[in-house]
């Protein structure tokens, strides 16, 4: 049973890397209805990012905490900044092509993200610093143990979740997002600026994907430009289990496929692991594509 | 304090309004009849900016809002409430209504919100449902109230009492001259011509994108021609 919970923290640690990522994925689905091939790549490069923060503000001795919560403010900010440049430049001129040629342009944005990586960074991976010193607390006097770097994700996963969920539910732009994507010519005719909209819908997700990013190489320790791709594919995984354009699905999926993924490699298949989450694929796709949250999807005729 | 003229408006290859004039005075219900397909739409969309005539010109206020943004046109107090409701389903009334005062200034919320809930009751008592879960007269009535948050001065109406049980179809034409009797001028599109031509000063009779009638409400309704094309007897 310890182990067993055991393996459901760790779980949850991943899950939330992967429900940050998923968010993204599906607010942006919600919004224009393009799979954005290149968010995971949003994540790597918010990760880079996080990484000269960290180093450069640790190198002039402030306190751990303090670095970290600026790592994660400036990856933030320079990813949301990134990720409404993607928007203009690659999916906007597209706004009336067919689907195909959106989701092809995204593809064509991840490997230029990743390429472009490589050429200024090199192949190899890097190490990230270790902003805060890894510490080990027991739970409640049983075996079950929580790291310092756990504890931190769950906060920051949950500090991120309660101001998202501000700004979707209390604030103009966020009541904007929620019909926008409900039904853009209805929000159009409130005169709502749909093109800004869509940006503030970039800039949150590739947001989230950035302070996935950090949090990711503070817990593997290691990033390198091609590390977007399979937390990318197990986020998207994510979102479609969650129902794709649900945000709480998102949440729930990320989590929820974190932690089978977690207890399927603990118990001696980890080799099993990877191929977990496209497994849960095909099962949805087979038994529920609108997934657990989904709505019937309204398409538009 | 609308002008239309000659306006030419495609889907494509689909010429859907052709050489397009219509006028509406400051004060007015003005209806449009005609047959599904007719253009109808097209016409409010075109009005709106939702779309843009390839010819023409459309004078709302004495200025030309042809090639304006929406943003633009909704600010000057034109407002569109479109066919078939389009309320946001997965909000509350209450935020649907914040969303129709969406360019107003936020100090004017509370006293729009007022006049909202005052001339259609039922939404206060509803207004923290979601809009999805309302009954089809009260989307209705919610797709109304949420225009009129916008501050209209021309207020769209297309087909407001498409699907409606006939007590309902007359509440909303009540309503509807109530909003025009507080100074609202309004273009009132309508399959249900017989009751269009009773609230209506004016009508436009479209057909496959073109007016081919237009007068006084009363005298349209009375003659031979709309009697057996649009009103069936
Ligand atoms: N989105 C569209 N694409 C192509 N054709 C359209 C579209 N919308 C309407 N039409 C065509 O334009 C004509 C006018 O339609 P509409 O304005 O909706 O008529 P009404 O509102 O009078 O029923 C019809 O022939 C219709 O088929
Ligand atoms: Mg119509």
């Amino acid at each position: 049973m310890e182990y067993f919970i055991q393996q459901l923290i760790n779980g949850i640690s991943v899950g939330s890397i992967y429900a940050l990522i998923a968010l993204g994925y599906t607010m942006v689905y919600g919004i224009i209805k393009l799979i954005n091939f290149a968010h995971g790549d949003v994540f790597m490069v918010g990760s880079f990012i996080g990484l000269f923060s960290a180093r450069y503000l640790a190198s002039v001795g402030l306190p751990p905490v303090i670095v970290l919560i600026i790592s994660l403010i400036i990856s933030m900010t320079v990813s949301a900044l990134l990720g409404i440049s993607i928007e203009r430049l690659a999916y906007k001129p597209l706004r009336k092509a067919s689907r195909i040629a959106v989701l092809i342009t995204a593809i064509g944005v991840s490997f230029f993200l990743e390429y472009s990586g490589v050429f200024v960074l090199g192949p190899q991976a890097k190490g990230f610093p270790e902003i805060l010193n890894k510490k080990q607390y027991q739970l409640f006097g049983s075996s079950v143990q929580v790291d310092s770097n756990q504890i931190m994700i769950l906060v920051t996963t949950v500090i991120l979740m309660i101001i998202l969920q501000y700004i979707v539910h209390r604030t103009k732009i966020g009541k904007a997002m929620r019909a926008v994507s409900y039904d853009m010519e209805a929000a159009r005719l409130m005169g709502i600026n749909v093109d800004r909209t869509i940006s503030a819908t970039f800039a949150i997700g590739s947001a989230l994907a950035a302070a996935a990013g950090v949090i990711f190489g503070m817990t593997y320790n290691s990033v390198d430009p091609m590390m977007g791709v399979l937390p990318g594919l197990k986020a998207f995984v994510a979102a479609v289990l969650g129902g794709i354009g649900s945000v709480p699905g998102a949440l729930v999926g990320g989590l929820l496929l974190g932690t089978v993924e977690t207890e399927i490699s603990s118990l001696g298949y980890s080799s099993w692991r990877d191929g977990v989450a496209f497994a849960v694929l095909i099962l949805i796709l087979i038994f529920k594509p609108s997934g657990l949250f989904g709505k019937n999807v309204r398409e538009k005729v | 304090m609308l002008k239309v003229e000659g306006i030419n408006v495609y889907y494509g290859a689909i010429h859907a309004l052709k050489d397009l004039s219509i006028t509406v005075n400051e004060g007015e219900i003005v209806t449009l009849i005609g047959a599904n397909g007719a253009g109808k739409s097209t016409l409010l969309k075109t009005l709106s900016g939702l779309l843009k005539p390839k010819t023409g010109s459309v004078e709302f206020l004495d200025k030309s809002i042809t090639n304006q943004s929406i943003q633009s046109i909704v600010k000057q107090g034109l407002i569109h409430c479109p066919e078939g409701r389009r309320v946001f389903a997965n909000m509350s009334v209450e935020e649907n209504l914040e969303l129709g005062g969406y360019l107003q200034d936020s100090s004017s919320l509370p006293a729009d919100f007022e006049k909202v809930y005052t001339t259609f009751p039922r939404l206060l008592e509803r207004k923290k449902q979601l809009a999805g879960t309302l009954s089809g007269g009260e989307q209705q009535m919610l797709a109304m109230g949420r225009a009129m948050m916008g501050h209209p001065k021309l207020l769209l109406l297309d087909e407001p009492s498409m699907g409606l049980a006939p007590l309902l179809v007359q509440d909303i034409f009540r309503i509807i001259q109530e909003v025009n009797a507080s100074g609202t001028t309004v273009l009132l599109v309508e399959q249900n011509a017989h009751q269009a031509l009773k609230i209506a000063h004016r009508a436009y009779v479209l057909e496959t994108g073109r007016v081919v009638l237009e007068g006084d409400a009363k005298e349209l309704a009375d003659s031979e021609e709309i009697k057996m094309a649009y009103l069936g007897h």
